[in-house]
C-alpha cells in the first residue's frame, strides 16, 4: 500500500489489545436456493463495537449471509451465535428483537406512509387509551432525524423526499431501537457526498456507543476509511478474513474477483482478439453522459474494428453507460454521436436505427423471449426492416436465420425449435444473431459470457474477434477480467460512475487493471496530479495507484491516447 | 413505555446541511386533498344541486330512506376497504352477504344471539379461509375470493333447496327490531353501520393493526423487513371482511324479515366501486374509511336521483355510477402524478 494511503485506513481505538468478544457470529453456514449453493460453509465473526466490511462481486453472497444474520432466510447448516450463545431468527423481527438492526440497499421502507410512521411502524408510542400518539410521534421523529442533519417535515409521505434523506430515515428506523448490531448494505449507493459525511458521523457514534456495524460496499475508499476488518466473500465461500490495514488494495480486489495478483502477473497473452486495425475515425463518441446517483460525465468513443473493454466493479456504472448509450437509460444530461451525427432524442428505438444494439447484461429478463422459435428470436428486432407495409417475407426470414445460425454456430435441432430449449451460450448466440441482423455499426456487448459453459464461451469470444475485425465496434463489459484483458484492444476503467481511467497498449493486461480498479479516489479537494492534456471534465480522477507489491515490472500508468478523454499520468 | 428514541448524540451537531426539507407545495397538497376528500366534496355538491332541483329529493323521508338502503353495503365496503388498503381484494363479500342472511333467518328461531353470531361465525369461517390461503399458501386474492364467492354461494343455494325454501324471521322478535327499528327516524341499521365506520376509522388510523396494513399495502417486502407480523394482518383483514359482509347480511335479512337468496350477487363490485370512488388506492397502501362512507352515499344517492327522475330507467344508475368510477380511477392516477412531482 501507498504511504498516502495508510493515513486514510485509521484504524479504530479498540482494535488493539485483546480482541473485544464476539456479538453476532455465522459458524459455518450454508444455504441453498433450489439446489444452488449460494453460501458455503461461511463463518463470520461479528466483535463488539467493530466495523467490519463485508465484500465481494456480484452471486458472491453478501445478501444471502446478511439475510441470514437479519432472519429473513434461515440456514440450512451451520448456526448463528448471538453473545456466544446459539440463536434461530425465525423472522426479521426476532433478529430485531435481539438487536440485530438492517439497512437494506433498497426495499426498505414504505414510500406513501409518512416519514414519522416509517420510523415508528410495529413500535408507534401509545397515549392512554393505547392509541398511537401522533403528536409524541411527530416530535420524536422530528428530534431524531435533527441527529442526522434532516429536517424534513415528518409528516409527509418518505415518496416526496430525496433518495438520500429516505436513506437517513431508514438509517434513523435501525439505530433507533436499542441495537447492538446494524447491518448497512450499501448504505451510501444513493448518498450525495455531503450525506455520506453525515453517515459517517453517525457510524463514528455508532461506534463509540459499541455497536458493531457490517458494512456492505463496494466503495475502497469507504471501506479503507471507516472499517477495521473485512471479510471477503466470493462463490458463495468465505476467502478471507482479517484486518483491513495492511491489506491491500489490488490484493483485496483480487481475491473479491479470484484473481491472484502473482498468478496475474505470471500470466501470459492467451490469445482471444489481440490488437485490430482500427481506423482512427471514432464510429461512436458519447460525451458527458450524467445521471443522478449512477453516471457522471462519463465520456467515450468507440472506433470501427476495435474491442473497447468498459472494466469496474459492481457498481461503478459499466452497464448503466451501455444503456445509456442505447438510450435505454434516461439521461440528464449528455450526448452520443454516431459516425458524427449527435442522436437528438435518445431512446432505444432511436439507437437502433442509427445502428447501436446493445446484447443485454440480463439475458432472461431482456433478451430471450423463451416461448418463441429460434427463427422468431432472430428476427424480432428486425421486424420493421423486413416488413413491408407490415408484411413479412418468410421467405426472406428463413434466408437471414439460416445465414446467422450457420456463421455463429448455433446448435438447434432447426430454426423452429423453441428458444428455451436451448444451452444458454446458444441462447446467446440467438440474441447476437437478433442485433446483428440489424447490420449495426456498433454492438455494446454487457456481460456476454456469464452463465454459459467454457465452449460456448470461447465461441462467443472468438465471435466477438471476428465480428471486430470485420470492421464493428464493440463495447464489451465483463466481470472476468482474464475476458476483458485478453478480448479488449483499449480499456476505459469506470469508478462510482465516472470514468477513472484509461488502459491502452501494453497496459491492457489483468495486474494494471487490478491496480486501477482498487485504486483509491482522492477527495475532491486533494490537489490532482496535473492534467496530461486538455480533456473533458468527465475524465474522472487519476488512476493513482498504490503498486501491487512483489516484483513487478510495469508501473501501473494510464495513456492519453489522442482523441480519448484524458487520464493524468502518474510518474513515479 | 421507555423512549423508544435513543437518538445517537452526535459529537458535532450536524450542520444543515441537508436541504432536503422542502414544505409541500399549494398544488400537492390540493392534489392530496382532492385525492382524501373528492368524493365528499362531489357529494355535497350532487345533494345540493338536487335538493333544489327535485323537490322530493331533499325530504327527511328521503334522507332517512337512502341512510338504510346504504347502510348495508357500507358495512360490506368498510371491509373491502381495509382489505383494498392492503393491496388485496374480496370477491366474496356479495355471496358472503347472503349466506349471512339466510343464516341469520334460519337462526333467529333460536333467539336473537343466534341470529346474530351464526352468520358471524361461518362468516368469519370463510373470511379465516380466504385469509390463509392467500397469507399462508401465497394465493392470489383474486382468484381465492372468486373461489369462495361461488363456494359461498353454493352452500347458501344447498341451504334453501336451490331457493324453493325460504326462512322467515320471526315477526316482533328482538332480531327483527334490529333491522326495522328507529332512532330519531333513521333506522338501527344506519346508527350501526356509523358506529362500525367510527370504530373502523380509529382502528386504521390510530392502532398499529391499521398502520400495519398501510405498510403491507405500500411494500410488502419491507413491511417484512421491518418486522411486522405481514401474513397475520394478512389473514386478519380477511376474517374482518368476512365478518363485516355476513353482519351487513344478518342486519339485512332482520330489515327484509327473511333470508333472500337472490340478492348480493355483484355486490362486491358495488363496494370496490365505493372503495375507490372513496380515494382509496387499489394497488393498496393509501386510502381511508371515511372517503369509502362518502363513496357509498354518493352511489346510493345517484341511484335515488336517477329513480327520482323516474323517466329514466333504474338500470342507468349502474351506467353513471360506472361512468363515475371510471373519471375518479383517471383522476387518481393523475393526482398521483401531480403529487410525486
Amino acid at each position: 500500500m501507498a504511504p498516502s494511503e495508510a493515513a486514510i485506513a485509521t484504524p479504530h481505538p479498540g482494535a488493539d489489545g485483546a480482541a473485544p468478544p464476539a456479538v453476532l457470529e455465522a459458524v459455518g453456514v450454508g444455504k441453498r436456493f433450489a439446489g444452488v449453493v449460494a453460501l458455503d460453509d461461511v463463518s463470520l465473526t461479528l466483535r463488539r463495537g467493530e466495523i467490519h466490511a463485508l465484500v465481494g462481486e456480484n452471486g458472491a453472497g453478501k445478501s444471502t449471509l446478511i439475510k441470514v444474520l437479519t432472519g429473513v432466510h434461515r440456514p440450512d447448516s451451520g448456526e448463528l451465535r448471538l453473545g456466544g450463545e446459539p440463536v434461530s431468527f425465525a423472522r426479521p423481527h426476532e433478529a430485531q428483537q435481539a438487536g440485530v438492526s438492517t439497512i437494506y440497499q433498497e426495499v426498505n421502507l414504505v414510500p406513501m406512509m409518512s416519514v414519522a410512521r416509517n420510523i415508528f411502524l410495529g413500535r408507534e408510542p401509545r397515549n392512554r387509551l393505547r392509541l398511537i400518539d401522533f403528536p409524541r410521534m411527530h416530535r420524536e421523529a422530528a428530534d431524531l432525524l435533527a441527529d442526522f442533519g434532516v429536517t424534513a417535515d415528518v409528516r409527509r409521505p418518505l415518496n416526496t423526499l430525496g433518495v438520500g434523506t429516505q436513506q437517513m430515515v431508514a438509517l434513523a428506523r435501525a439505530v433507533s431501537v436499542q441495537a447492538r448490531v446494524v447491518v448497512m448494505d450499501e448504505p451510501t449507493s444513493a448518498l450525495e457526498p455531503r450525506e455520506v459525511e453525515t453517515l459517517f458521523r453517525v457510524i463514528e457514534d455508532l461506534h463509540s456507543r459499541d455497536i458493531a456495524i457490517l458494512y456492505v460496499s463496494h466503495r475502497m475508499d469507504e471501506l479503507y476509511r471507516i472499517c477495521e476488518r473485512v471479510t471477503v466473500l466470493r462463490d458463495g465461500r468465505l476467502v478471507h478474513t482479517g484486518d483491513l490495514a495492511g491489506l491491500d488494495r489490488t490484493q483485496l480486489v483480487s481475491m473479491m474477483l479470484g484473481r491472484e495478483v502473482s498468478e496475474v502477473r505470471r500470466h501470459g497473452v492467451t490469445r482471444f482478439g489481440g490488437a485490430h486495425d482500427a481506423a482512427r475515425e471514432p464510429v461512436l463518441t458519447a460525451e458527458g453522459l450524467s445521471r443522478r446517483h449512477l453516471l457522471d460525465e462519463v465520456s467515450l468513443h468507440l472506433r470501427p474494428g476495435e474491442v473497447l473493454g468498459l472494466g469496474g466493479l459492481l457498481g461503478s456504472g459499466r452497464t448503466e453507460t451501455a444503456k445509456a448509450l442505447a438510450g435505454a437509460l434516461p439521461l440528464d444530461s449528455g450526448t452520443v454521436s454516431v459516425g458524427g451525427r449527435e442522436l437528438r432524442r435518445l431512446s432505444p428505438a432511436a439507437a437502433i436505427r442509427a445502428g447501436i444494439s446493445l446484447l443485454s447484461e440480463d439475458r432472461k429478463a431482456e433478451g430471450i423471449v423463451p416461448g418463441l422459435s429460434v427463427r422468431e428470436n432472430i428476427v424480432l428486432a428486425a421486424m420493421p426492416r423486413l416488413s413491408r407495409s407490415g408484411i413479412v417475407s418468410r421467405k426472406q426470414q428463413d434466408r437471414i436465420v439460416e445465414i446467422f445460425m450457420e456463421r455463429l454456430r448455433i446448435k438447434a435441432s432447426g430454426p423452429e425449435q423453441k428458444v428455451e430449449e436451448l444451452s444458454g451460450g446458444n441462447q446467446q448466440k440467438v440474441l447476437l444473431a437478433r442485433w446483428l441482423c440489424l447490420e449495426p455499426k456498433v454492438l455494446l456487448l454487457d456481460e456476454p459470457t456469464r452463465g454459459i459453459d467454457v465452449g460456448a464461451k470461447a465461441e462467443v469470444q472468438a465471435l466477438i474477434d471476428e465480428l471486430a475485425q470485420e470492421g464493428l465496434a464493440v463495447l464489451l463489459i465483463s466481470s472476468d477480467v482474464e475476458e476483458l484483458v485478453e478480448g479488449a484492444d483499449r480499456l476505459v476503467v469506470l469508478r462510482g460512475g465516472a470514468v477513472a481511467g484509461e488502459l491502452a497498449g501494453d497496459l491492457v493486461n489483468e495486474a494494471d487493471l487490478l491496480d486501477a480498479l482498487a485504486a483509491h479516489t482522492p477527495e475532491p479537494s486533494a490537489p490532482a496530479s496535473e492534467p496530461a492534456a486538455s480533456g473533458p471534465p468527465a475524465s474522472g480522477p487519476p488512476t493513482s495507484g498504490p503498486s501491487a507489491p512483489g516484483p513487478s515490472a510495469s508501473e501501473p500508468r494510464v495513456d492519453a491516447p489522442p482523441s480519448a478523454p484524458h487520464t493524468d499520468k502518474e510518474q513515479p | 413505555m421507555k423512549s423508544l428514541t435513543t437518538a445517537p448524540n452526535l459529537p458535532a451537531p450536524p450542520r444543515p446541511t441537508q436541504a432536503t426539507a422542502p414544505s409541500a407545495t399549494g398544488r400537492e397538497r390540493f392534489a392530496s386533498l382532492l385525492q382524501r376528500h373528492g368524493a365528499f366534496a362531489v357529494l355535497v355538491a350532487l345533494v345540493l344541486v338536487s335538493t333544489f332541483v327535485f323537490p322530493s329529493f331533499g325530504t327527511l323521508d328521503n334522507a332517512q330512506n337512502v341512510a338504510v338502503q346504504a347502510s348495508f353495503i357500507a358495512v360490506v365496503a368498510l371491509g373491502m376497504t381495509l382489505v383494498i388498503i392492503t393491496g388485496g381484494i374480496d370477491l366474496s363479500v356479495g355471496s358472503v352477504f347472503a349466506l349471512g342472511g339466510v343464516l341469520a333467518a334460519w337462526a333467529s328461531q333460536y333467539g336473537f344471539w343466534a341470529a346474530l353470531l351464526l352468520p358471524l361465525v361461518v362468516c368469519g369461517a370463510i373470511g379465516t379461509l380466504n385469509g390463509l390461503l392467500i397469507a399462508r399458501a401465497g394465493m392470489a386474492p383474486f382468484i381465492v375470493t372468486l373461489a369462495t364467492l361461488l363456494g359461498a354461494r353454493g352452500l347458501l343455494l344447498a341451504l334453501t333447496h336451490e331457493g324453493a325454501t325460504t326462512y322467515l324471521v320471526p315477526r316482533d322478535s328482538a332480531f327483527a327490531e334490529l333491522g326495522q327499528g328507529t332512532v330519531g327516524g333513521f333506522g338501527y341499521p344506519v346508527l350501526v353501520a356509523l358506529a362500525l365506520f367510527a370504530v373502523g376509522g380509529v382502528v386504521l388510523q390510530r392502532t398499529s393493526f391499521g398502520q400495519s396494513l398501510f405498510a403491507v399495502g405500500g411494500s410488502a417486502d419491507a413491511a417484512t423487513l421491518m418486522g411486522l407480523p405481514v401474513a397475520r394482518t394478512r389473514v386478519l383483514v380477511y376474517l374482518v371482511s368476512g365478518l363485516l359482509a355476513g353482519f351487513a347480511g344478518a342486519l339485512n335479512a332482520a330489515r327484509l324479515s327473511s333470508g333472500v337468496t337472490i340478492i348480493g350477487s355483484g355486490m362486491e363490485l358495488d363496494a370496490i366501486a365505493a372503495v375507490v370512488i372513496g380515494g382509496t388506492l387499489l394497488t393498496g397502501g393509501a386510502g381511508s374509511v371515511s372517503g369509502t362512507l362518502w363513496g357509498v352515499l354518493l352511489l346510493a344517492v345517484i341511484q335515488n336521483l336517477i329513480n327520482q327522475i323516474g323517466s329514466l330507467n333504474s338500470s342507468y344508475q349502474s351506467v353513471v355510477s360506472g361512468g363515475f368510477l371510471i373519471v375518479v380511477v383517471v383522476a387518481q392516477r393523475y393526482l398521483a402524478r401531480a403529487r410525486r412531482t
